[in-house]
């Protein structure tokens, strides 16, 4: 009996999970006249692959979202890291103030933001530019990196950024030489929740780029929908594209992952 | 070689906890002077301040005669060993040692041979591809000491290096670093709790309290002379006996001593005789609380007035719990304290 309901709740959870992704695999496999019928596609076509490349510069739209995810991944990582390193180990005054407003950063809601920020870019000519979107990315992005990585910065024995110092090190070369690599996981992980956040983002990128060759993947797929027309087998085909690449690099920094996890789970 | 000069060496932390509060000592070149104390006595923070990791609220710091408060690490050119070892989890032992060497740019070459040279000098050669996680508490030690050494310093500071090695392992790493230390002739820093470990390496000991100095002399003669209650109750083990002399029976010789005054008045155990045989009409007496054979010798510890004192029976004492026992002493190896200050009073004795 017990071993029934576990199953079950098993098969419930994977269904839970990974249900959605399955159905849009199905429905992006599916010909035209089968699309909203449920169970097994009766054939197997890739015509809305071939779809949702014709017509629209989708090729470069997922160009677009990899620069724009990457670049601000790095970002994130490159300020975040030394910031965390600097907020869990060096003394100076108003450490945590400093920590808890930049949390009050990523409080306001992005609807709050748009408009101020759109007549930002807009006055600084980056409208319509993909560092338009990476900059405030970062900035919105920054947060999360920083609490996360100082808990990790923290994790690490004081007396190894001494022991460091000691061995001749100046601050920043105790950080790189012997912080940064012990704090791997913490970026991993960091870079992963970076990484998905600027490739999901939607509003941004809607309201500061119009031309079509600059739009990002969310933004380009909601725009699939013709006036008369739901091109529902194309957008299935363009949301597997615009997934995969989110499990990649997921399966890539995995093993780190957890173990990040992990580590920020026992610190509390 | 250097010497190290502490002037009325102050630090409080933001919240204005004064953890050292101005401390006086003069370290000649090739020393070897341990800081003791209880935790919290400000011996961790004057190492650190020694060794530029934090900053002295006012008062000097001077290195072969310069000042170096303002320099970095990295400028004073010390080594240290810290109490969790603080080895690079991500390096094997071999880079580990060669760390200082690197970050100071020598030649490869001469980082290799040097590395490989420490590291047969202290046994541990054949774990050079090895990482931390792979070597036992002992080994781990020895490849602190190895990363400290390598670099050939002039002043190597300990923090409490050996305090977590199990008892064997420790006294006798604690002999290899006395040793060591008369091989290199380099000036030694310890910082310890254990005040065996005082007792038996140093040169001259300094008892710290409360962020001041009690004592700076020989541990032989802060064994024989302590200068207050504090340092004659922390060092020696066993404890030192430290009671009225109305416990003891001896107010009248006392009295002499002190020349009148309100004394507590010490003594250590080894000078404290069980009696054997009927006991004089005036003998302190009282009855066996516990008795503790070490061997070569046997501590009695006898409870007499309320008190407990602890007196050597010898390895042959054959007494158990809650038999009368009377004591034996010398009164000139009484050590008079004032009841007010508790300071040492010098008595001609």
């Amino acid at each position: 009996m017990k071993r029934i309901g576990l199953w079950f709740g098993l098969i419930a959870a994977i269904t839970f999970c990974a249900g959605p992704f399955v159905w849009q695999m199905l429905t992006s496999i599916r010909p035209e006249s089968d699309l909203t019928s449920l169970g097994m596609p009766t054939a197997v076509t890739f015509d809305s692959y071939v779809g949702a490349f014709h017509g629209r510069p989708f090729g470069h739209v997922i160009l677009n979202s990899v620069i724009v995810a990457v670049v601000t991944t790095l970002f994130c990582l490159a300020v975040g890291a030394s910031a965390a390193f600097a907020l869990a180990k060096l003394d100076f005054r108003g450490r945590k103030a400093l920590l808890f407003a930049s949390l009050a950063v990523s409080m306001f809601p992005p609807i709050a933001t748009v408009s101020p920020l759109y007549l930002i870019i807009r006055s600084v000519g980056l409208l319509d530019e993909l560092t338009g979107l990476i900059i405030p990315y970062t900035t919105f992005a920054l947060p999360l990196t920083l609490w996360i990585l100082t808990g990790f910065f923290e994790d690490i024995p004081d007396e190894l950024y001494r022991a460091a110092r000691v061995d001749g090190c100046t601050p920043f070369q105790a950080f790189r030489k012997v912080l940064l690599p012990l704090a791997a996981p913490g970026l991993a992980t960091t870079a992963i929740l970076v990484f998905i956040f600027s490739w999901n983002e939607f509003l941004y990128a809607l309201t500061f780029i119009s031309t079509p060759e600059k739009r990002t993947i969310p933004v380009a797929i909601s725009l699939f929908a013709g006036e008369h027309k739901e091109p529902w087998g194309e957008i299935a085909a363009a949301s597997v594209i615009a997934t995969l690449p989110l499990i990649v690099v997921t399966m890539f920094f995995q093993r780190k992952i957890v173990a990040g996890l992990t580590a920020g789970a026992v610190k509390g | 070689m250097a010497s190290v000069t502490l002037e009325n060496l102050k630090k409080t932390y933001p919240g204005g906890v004064e953890v050292v509060k101005g401390i006086d000592v003069d370290i000649a070149d090739g020393e070897f002077v341990t800081l003791v104390g209880p935790s919290g006595c400000g011996k961790s923070t004057t190492m650190n301040l020694i060794a530029g990791l934090e900053e002295p609220t006012s008062g000097t710091i001077r290195i072969d005669g310069q000042v170096v408060n303002d320099w970095t690490p990295k400028d004073r050119d010390v080594a240290m060993v810290f109490q969790s070892y603080a080895l690079y989890p991500h390096m094997d032992v071999r880079r580990n040692m060669a760390f200082p060497l690197e970050v100071a740019k020598l030649d490869p070459k001469v980082i290799e041979t040097r590395v490989k040279e420490t590291a047969e000098r202290l046994g541990i050669d054949a774990l050079l591809d090895r990482k931390p996680k792979e070597l036992s508490g002992g080994q781990r030690q020895r490849v602190a000491l190895g990363r400290a050494l390598v670099r050939k310093p002039k002043l190597c500071l300990f923090d409490e290096p050996l305090s977590n090695l199990d008892a064997a392992l420790r006294n006798q790493m604690r002999a290899e670093l006395k040793k060591l230390h008369e091989d290199l002739k380099a000036t030694f820093i310890y910082v310890t709790h254990d005040q065996a470990e005082a007792m038996t390496l140093s040169d001259r000991v300094v008892v710290l309290h409360k962020g001041i100095v009690q004592q700076l002399a020989p541990p032989k003669e802060i064994y024989a002379r302590p200068s207050n209650v504090f340092v004659a109750n922390f060092l020696g083990s066993p404890k030192i006996n430290m009671m009225k002399a109305k416990t003891l029976r001896c107010e009248e010789a006392v009295r002499k001593l002190s020349g009148g005054r309100e004394v507590l008045v010490g003594i250590r155990p080894e000078d404290v005789h069980i009696g054997t045989g009927a006991p004089p009409p005036d003998a302190p007496a009282g009855k066996v609380y516990v008795v503790e054979p070490m061997g070569a010798e046997t501590w009695v510890m006898v409870e007499m007035e309320g008190e407990r004192i602890t007196a050597r029976g010898g390895a042959a004492y054959a007494g158990r719990s809650g038999d009368v026992a009377w004591l034996q002493f010398d009164v000139n190896k009484l050590t008079l304290f004032d009841a007010k200050s508790e300071k040492r009073i010098d008595h001609s004795a």
